[in-house]
């Protein structure tokens, strides 16, 4: 099965780990209410080192960026 | 002026399904303009919801006509970020997503709600909005128009895609349909014919199984 890549280049093995272990984790702990602990807390660690490295050296601009942005008004609605 | 779009569908999976899918959508026969994908944020707050921000990477098809607003020397890839709640005690799975440069040229804000259909358990029913502006002077309406357009197709691939995960990962038929819009009946009508032309053309490639599945 063909994965996506990372906008890292050098993060894509991470992510694809980190994907792995979150998709698991969400269908059978999440979704079910489990709520002991989240496994995949450390890939998440290197994956963000990797990945946030990248977003700055291509300068994409998401820093500050409010979480659901510009829906502030719709989320409330 | 601001085009604005919405349209409501059931999907025949569970809530649960459509969930797990909805991440791992990625990449479908269906998501060809998707380069990258990636989680930059995640929480489970404290009120048992996760908060998730993705940042995705996409072509930016033009026509040609749109081409001289794109000064050469510009990033031609779109980024995107897609904010999302996802509360599984209310099966609800809220996603806001939008285009974070080129924005003067077009912005692109879409919200979309999926909820556990309170008439049938095994349904998902999936609210689509979205909101598309330009900012060029004396262009934007073209541009906007352009860029519905290619909103609505875009989103219909979205769907087929989702359809596409749903399958591979929980063996689940694909099968939505739309069940109110605010489009009007010739358009219905195209998308019928659409539609059809895509199930001809799923049929023609059904029966030529010696043709290697390139996703699988």
């Amino acid at each position: 099965m063909v994965k996506m890549n990372s906008v890292g280049e050098g993060c894509t093995e991470l992510k694809r780990e980190y994907d792995q272990c979150f998709n698991r984790w969400f269908a059978e702990k999440f979704l079910k209410g489990d709520r002991d602990g989240d496994p995949c807390t450390e890939m998440f660690k290197q994956y963000q080192t990797c990945v946030q490295k990248a977003i700055k050296e291509k300068d994409i601009p998401v820093d500050g960026v409010e979480f659901m942005g510009p829906n502030k008004v719709k989320t409330d609605g | 002026m601001v085009k604005y779009f919405f349209n409501e569908m059931d999907i025949k999976s569970t809530w649960d399904h459509v969930t797990s899918a909805f991440w791992q959508r990625y990449p479908n026969p269906f998501s060809t303009h998707v380069l990258t994908e990636d989680v930059v944020f995640r929480e489970v707050t404290p009120d048992n919801r996760l908060h998730t921000r993705r940042l995705l990477t996409k072509t930016n098809r033009l026509p040609w006509w749109a081409e001289r607003f794109f000064p050469g020397n510009l990033s031609r890839s779109v980024y995107i970020l897609e904010d999302s709640i996802v509360d599984p005690l209310n099966k609800s799975l809220i996603t806001f997503t939008w285009n974070l440069n080129h924005t003067k040229l077009m912005t692109v804000q879409e919200r979309c709600v999926f909820q556990e259909s309170e008439e049938r358990p095994h349904c998902t029913q999936l609210k689509r909005e979205a909101w598309i502006s330009s900012g060029v002077y004396g262009f934007s309406r073209p541009i906007q128009e352009f860029g519905l357009a290619r909103f609505k197709s875009n989103q219909a691939k979205a769907m087929k895609g989702l359809e596409y995960a749903l399958a591979n990962i929980h063996g689940d038929a694909p099968h939505w349909h739309l069940r109110d819009s605010v489009k009007d009946a010739s358009e219905k009508a195209k998308e019928a014919a659409m539609a059809a032309t895509e199930k001809a053309k799923n049929l023609a490639s059904a029966a030529t199984p010696q043709k290697p599945k390139q996703y699988v």
